[in-house]
């Protein structure tokens, strides 16, 4: 499998001075800054713009996630931006001529109760309304999907089935971030690294700049995607986010030969694996219960997933602990994001993908993109606006949810 | 994991604790002259401090009381614990 990575690559854009004046300036050099930059240049010809990241490109959730990818949520307003990005991850490895490993291994959520097999059953349909692939597998299915897992009825939870979309899969989650920020910089956007912002500049009610730790900069449009940290940049901005900050922790395995050919996520007992193209072992479950920014969570979390991931797969039980590390995820009430403008003229926010924004990368950038140029949402985030939280037309995406992504 | 002194039996396990986010959020006095956007402040909005955060704490495999802590919710340290109705506490270094 090793022999598959590709090589490590070149310096891949340029890093310049920040200029005083572009005419968007994005907050955050994760995926959603970069794929945003990215569209903005591609489907609107505007190029005139900076990515501001105060760490390194992909150096916050980007490159911390367990990269899973699928498009299988219930509602119609969720099916629509997910799917529109996962058709974009199909032809992204072309588009930005860069192989990140896009593997379309399919994903199984497993269902233990009852109650788990009717909302699954339900959701499958709803799926396939909305031209999402999605089968419903009944446990000897599962079993010839992926032989490791232990579907047998003597355990705590038996498995009783589980929700599969071929589709679905895994990336290399640094190589997306660059191969992004490789277009964008061709097209002329500049990211700049090592440049925090501290402040928000507005005239009136419209933003104008942003100071940051380099200096004044002057915008005619402020986007802001800074995932775990939006409730900073809004309040220096001036308004609110229904948003609340977590750890989420992930751990890897030591390498294996590959023995792991999907991926499978349980709501019930609360961990999801995949085996990344190296051979780690690759899990994740739920967040921290309290708010944190400290990119680190409690060992009984990664204990309790570990010991899920065992009963699933018996034959994980000697497999050792590598590393554990944890992200800042931006949670909402409903379980799906906000792509939206805001109170401010000019200024944007995407944010709220919580535990689940890597496989709405393409979607993300896209329909951000689109409501920075036209200063009006795209009819993909048109439903995912601020206004919904006093609307009360919520779209509850906890049960396609419920683990994390 | 933390270690969480509950103001009743003392130093526990988080584990032993569930998470009740921002505390001293009242229930608005008059629910029904809220206009839409008020009430929906009330429901889906919460502060998300980084730093000090006055929070909900309730010690549910102990004696099942709520309690509230300020806890930093960078380093995680936790800088008080106080009971249900008694005010915020002031910190050293607080600037009110
Ligand atoms: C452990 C873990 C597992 C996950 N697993 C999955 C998964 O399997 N599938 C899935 O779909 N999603 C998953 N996610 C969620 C996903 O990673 C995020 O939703 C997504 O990465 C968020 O968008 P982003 O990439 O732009 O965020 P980030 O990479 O966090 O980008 C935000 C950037 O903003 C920068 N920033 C913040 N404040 C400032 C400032 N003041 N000035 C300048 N820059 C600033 C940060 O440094 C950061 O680089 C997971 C997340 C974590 C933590
Ligand atoms: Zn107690």
């Amino acid at each position: 499998m090793a022999d598959l990575l590709p090589e490590h690559p070149d310096f891949l854009w340029r890093n310049p001075e920040p200029k005083s004046s572009y005419d968007v300036v994005i907050i955050g050099g994760g995926g959603h800054g970069l794929a945003t930059a990215y569209y903005l240049a591609k489907n609107h010809g505007i190029t005139n713009v900076a990515v501001l990241e105060r760490g390194w490109l992909a150096g916050g959730n980007m490159a911390r996630n367990t990269t899973i990818i699928r498009s299988n949520y219930l509602w119609d307003e969720s099916a629509a931006i997910y799917e529109h990005s996962l058709k974009q991850w199909e032809v992204l490895p072309d588009e930005l001529d860069y192989d990140f490993l896009f593997s379309q291994r399919g994903v199984l959520n497993l269902a233990h109760t009852l109650q788990d097999v009717r909302d699954s059953v339900r959701r499958c349909e709803a799926n396939r309304l909305n031209g999402v692939d999605a089968e419903w597998l009944d446990a000897d299915q599962v079993k010839e999907v992926c032989p490791i897992i232990n579907t047998s009825d003597d355990i705590r939870y038996p498995v009783l089935g589980a929700t599969y979309q071929p589709r679905a899969g895994i990336a290399k989650h640094d190589h997306v971030a660059w191969a992004f920020a490789r277009k964008a910089d061709e097209l002329g956007v500049d990211l700049i690294q090592d440049c925090e912002v501290t402040g928000i500049v507005k005239d009136g009610n419209r933003v104008v700049g942003v100071q940051t730790s380099r200096g004044t900069i002057s915008a005619g449009k402020v986007a802001l995607c800074a995932a775990g940290h939006s409730s900073v940049l809004a309040e220096m901005a001036g308004f609110d986010l229904p948003i609340q900050s977590h750890p989420l922790q992930a751990l890897v395995s030591e390498l294996h030969q590959p023995v792991h050919p999907t991926v499978v996520m349980s709501n019930h007992v609360h961990v999801y694996v995949s085996q990344a193209h190296k051979g780690e072992l690759v899990m994740g479950a739920g967040v921290d219960a309290y708010n944190g920014y400290g990119q680190r969570g409690g060992f009984h979390v990664i204990e309790e997933q570990m010991a899920a991931a065992v009963e699933l797969f018996p034959i994980f039980a000697r497999a050792h602990l590598l590393r554990t590390w944890g992200g800042i995820v931006d949670v909402t009430p409903d379980a799906s994001p906000v792509v939206s403008k805001t109170p401010i003229d000019q200024l944007y926010v995407n944010c709220g993908w919580g535990t689940g924004g890597f496989k709405g990368t393409p979607g993300a950038g896209w329909t951000m993109a689109h409501t920075i140029a036209h200063d009006e949402p795209h009819e993909y985030n048109a439903p995912f606006a601020l206004e919904r939280f006093s609307t009360g037309a919520l779209i509850d995406e906890h049960g396609a949810a419920a683990v994390a992504h | 994991m933390i270690l969480i002194s509950c103001p009743d039996c003392g130093a526990r396990d988080e584990t032993e604790f569930h998470y009740g986010g921002q505390a001293h959020v009242p229930y608005p006095e008059d629910p029904s002259t809220l206009s839409d956007e008020e009430w929906g402040r009330y429901l889906f909005y919460r502060e998300n401090t980084k730093g000090i955060f006055a929070e909900r704490w309730v010690h549910s495999s102990g004696c099942r009381k709520w309690f509230n802590v300020l806890r930093d919710t960078v380093t995680y340290r936790i800088a008080a614990v106080y009971r249900n109705g008694e005010p915020r506490p002031t910190l050293d270094g607080d600037s009110q």
